[in-house]
């Protein structure tokens, strides 16, 4: 019988050499004259070890992790397929503390399936979250994810349910569902890690958000960034309607439901979900003015369900185990789990599913295993580019979308970039003034002009020139961004500029020369 | 990558594989870009007249999106992230790098805001390819490793 291996097609995996870690295996496996099965799956999201090899042995899944191409002759010698000892060998999967000690509710089978297989995933519980649904009705649908206490996972925290619901109730003779997967956020990658490795799961997740709100089109909106997931995800598609599972009357349910899968074009403040709306109806990506909100007129001006990936891939386990279950998870008002990213300077950087109400410090220390380079933290970046720098000293603030609020920072998608003591923060605080330069829609005025005046300002900081006056130029600066800006681009650019302020303020003498 | 010259006839073929819906029109902009390398003022005409919007529609969507480019890039793209994940990890010093050492190369060099490999920063993309864990010496060698494929 053939043994089975799993080698990641994935971005990450892909991107430190899992093709050639393939190609060599399967070389060597036909120089032996051994059969193996050789199956692409996708990550487990324990991204330090990528390249991660597993080989089945005694139905257990021995891995193997940041195996190259060339290591792979000597662990052939050394009976790889046997499971055999060598430097890279790690033990069974579902014993790796990294991965054992998390809660694997909407990740659980990114790294365990084969993703393009239709039948693996039915083996795994794919579309038994649909069927319930359809047995159980829109209005039921919509009260498990508001039990759940889902809230947006790209970043605003709204909570889904209540969107749901505000669809459900417009009347329209068209609705739809737009995906958002245009990640653009530095130090985020879950959404990604997902539709990699359970494409499908997204696929149904969608299927039940149409059924709940009375929808019978999707659009998933994928950066470009992204060229394997792309191809991924459009096979996902493919084989999803080649099997029945998308068109018309899905499986003799009733329902019609398909999915179109658009790119978009390099434009960060596309995630912003108006913006991302323009963009999905061919125009440049401007944000608009809210009201009228997207659930009552969004895309081609119907109403429109926008969430993000994970948001939307949390709900078949909320159908399947239940809205309570995923809300005994979390604290507070953040109920449920959160797909952590750890990134940056990082010795363990990965995906991390957990509870909220994990520590900042227990992700970093614990999981994270502190900084690449070995030196001390000097700050974290949490929630993407407009989120906050977080110091040193309050890495014991939990998880939480308010707990974040309270100290000035967010959330956000749930990415932990981890900067080293010799980062120069003031360049960071620049450096946020200029991304909103670059990538602003142009539509408002605060956003567009006050970025590119900030960076003069940091720049005359930086300099040494009039450094007093110009520090509270700078704070009425960000006082006007945040109150006058259309959307989060140029309203939330000023909390990692201020948090350097705050707490970093020395670095703008120390900048010169900086890199 | 292989690009074809622009020809009006394979790009009304596009155009129509895409219904000449005119809001597929960043859709068929991608496809411009993949088949022809970037969107000459011939394909702006031609796409407006296709899908009966205004040129300066168009002209307004081109210029909006970092990834229509106007003008014809080097024989190799090669993207460095230079978004807070990499720059944490050196990606400043890696540009400078790329700089200094593709200077006077058919190599177009510009920077990209996250390819979503930030636990392997710093990344770059080279024709369309991820790398991550991107060390100056193994830049060298992906570079390297373009010219013998050519």
């Amino acid at each position: 019988m053939a043994t089975r291996v799993y080698v990641p097609r994935e971005t990450a995996a892909v991107s430190v050499g899992a093709d050639d870690v393939a190609i060599a295996i399967a070389r060597c496996a036909k120089e032996k004259g051994e059969s193996i099965e050789l199956v692409r799956n996708g990550s487990w999201g324990a991204t330090w070890l990528e390249p991660l090899v597993e080989v089945v042995v005694d139905d257990k899944r021995i891995a193997y992790g940041n195996v190259a191409a060339a290591d792979v002759p000597a662990m052939f010698d050394a009976g790889f397929l046997r499971g055999g000892e060598s430097e890279s060998r790690l033990g069974a999967i579902n014993e790796i503390p990294y991965l054992i000690n998390q809660d694997r509710w909407t990740f659980w089978r990114c790294g365990l399936i084969e993703p393009l297989n239709i039948d693996d995933f039915r083996a795994h519980q794919g579309f038994k979250a649909f069927e319930k649904a359809v047995e159980m009705g829109p209005e039921a649908v919509i009260e498990t994810v508001k039990a759940s206490g889902l809230r947006g996972r790209g970043g605003a925290g709204f909570p889904a349910g209540i969107k749901w619901q505000t669809v459900a109730d417009t009347e329209s003779g068209q609705k739809y569902i737009a995906c958002n997967a245009d990640e653009g956020d530095s130090g985020t990658f879950s959404d990604r890690i997902l539709m990699e490795g359970d494409p499908l799961g997204l696929i149904e997740s969608m299927m039940i958000a149409g059924f709940a709100v009375g929808a019978t089109r999707g659009y998933i909106y994928l950066r470009s960034e992204y060229p394997l997931t792309h191809s991924i995800l459009s096979r996902a598609i493919d084989t999803a309607r080649d099997a029945g599972w998308l068109g018309e009357n899905i499986q003799d349910s009733g329902f019609d439901f398909d999915i179109e899968l658009h790119l978009g074009a390099g434009s960060y403040v596309c995630g912003e979900e108006t913006a991302m709306l323009e963009s999905l109806e061919g125009k440049q990506g401007i944000v608009r003015y809210k009201p009228p909100l997207p659930a009552h007129e969004g895309l081609f001006g119907k109403p429109t369900v926008v969430n993000n990936v994970v948001t939307l891939a949390s709900v078949p386990n909320i159908m399947n185990l239940g809205g309570e279950k995923y809300a005994s998870f979390g604290v507070n008002r953040s109920t449920g789990t959160l797909a952590f990213q750890l990134a940056g300077n990082i010795k363990r950087g990965g995906l991390v599913e957990k509870g909220f109400g994990i520590t900042l410090r227990e992700l970093i220390e614990d999981w994270g295993g502190g900084t690449a380079s070995g030196r001390p933290v000097k700050a974290v970046q949490v929630g993407g580019p407009l989120g906050a720098y977080i110091p040193a000293e309050q890495l014991d603030t939990p998880l939480d979308y308010e707990a974040f609020v309270e100290i000035g920072a967010m959330v956000g998608h749930g990415g932990i970039v981890v900067f080293d003591d010799t980062a120069n923060m003031a360049q960071q605080a620049r450096f946020a003034m200029e991304f909103c330069a670059i990538e602003s829609c142009g539509k408002c005025t605060p956003c567009r002009i006050g970025s590119t005046r900030g960076v003069e300002v940091i720049d005359r900081m930086i300099a040494g020139t009039e450094r007093e006056a110009n520090y509270d130029l700078l704070v009425e600066l960000c006082d006007t961004m945040e109150d006058a800006s259309l959307c989060a681009m140029g309203g939330m650019t000023p909390f990692p500029v201020r948090s350097v302020l705050r707490y970093f303020a020395e670095d703008f003498a120390s900048a010169v020369g900086a890199d | 990558m292989t690009h074809e010259p622009y020809n009006k006839k394979t790009a009304s073929d596009i155009v129509a594989s895409f219904g000449a819906r005119p809001e597929m029109l960043v859709q068929i902009l991608h496809a411009f870009v993949d088949r022809f390398a970037w969107i000459s003022e011939d394909a702006i005409r031609q796409l407006a007249a296709e899908l009966n919007l205004s040129r300066a529609e168009v002209h307004g969507v081109v210029s909006y999106y970092h990834d229509f480019r106007t003008e014809a890039p080097g024989k190799h793209i090669v993207r460095i992230c230079e978004a807070e994940a990499c720059q944490a990890m050196g990606s400043r010093k890696l540009s400078a790098h790329a700089a200094a050492n593709l200077d006077g190369e058919d190599v177009t060099l510009e920077p990209v805001y996250c390819l979503g490999n930030c636990a392997c920063s710093p990344a770059i993309m080279v024709d369309g390819k991820t790398y991550g864990r991107v060390s100056n010496e193994r830049f060298d060698d992906i570079m390297a490793s373009l010219g013998e494929s050519g």
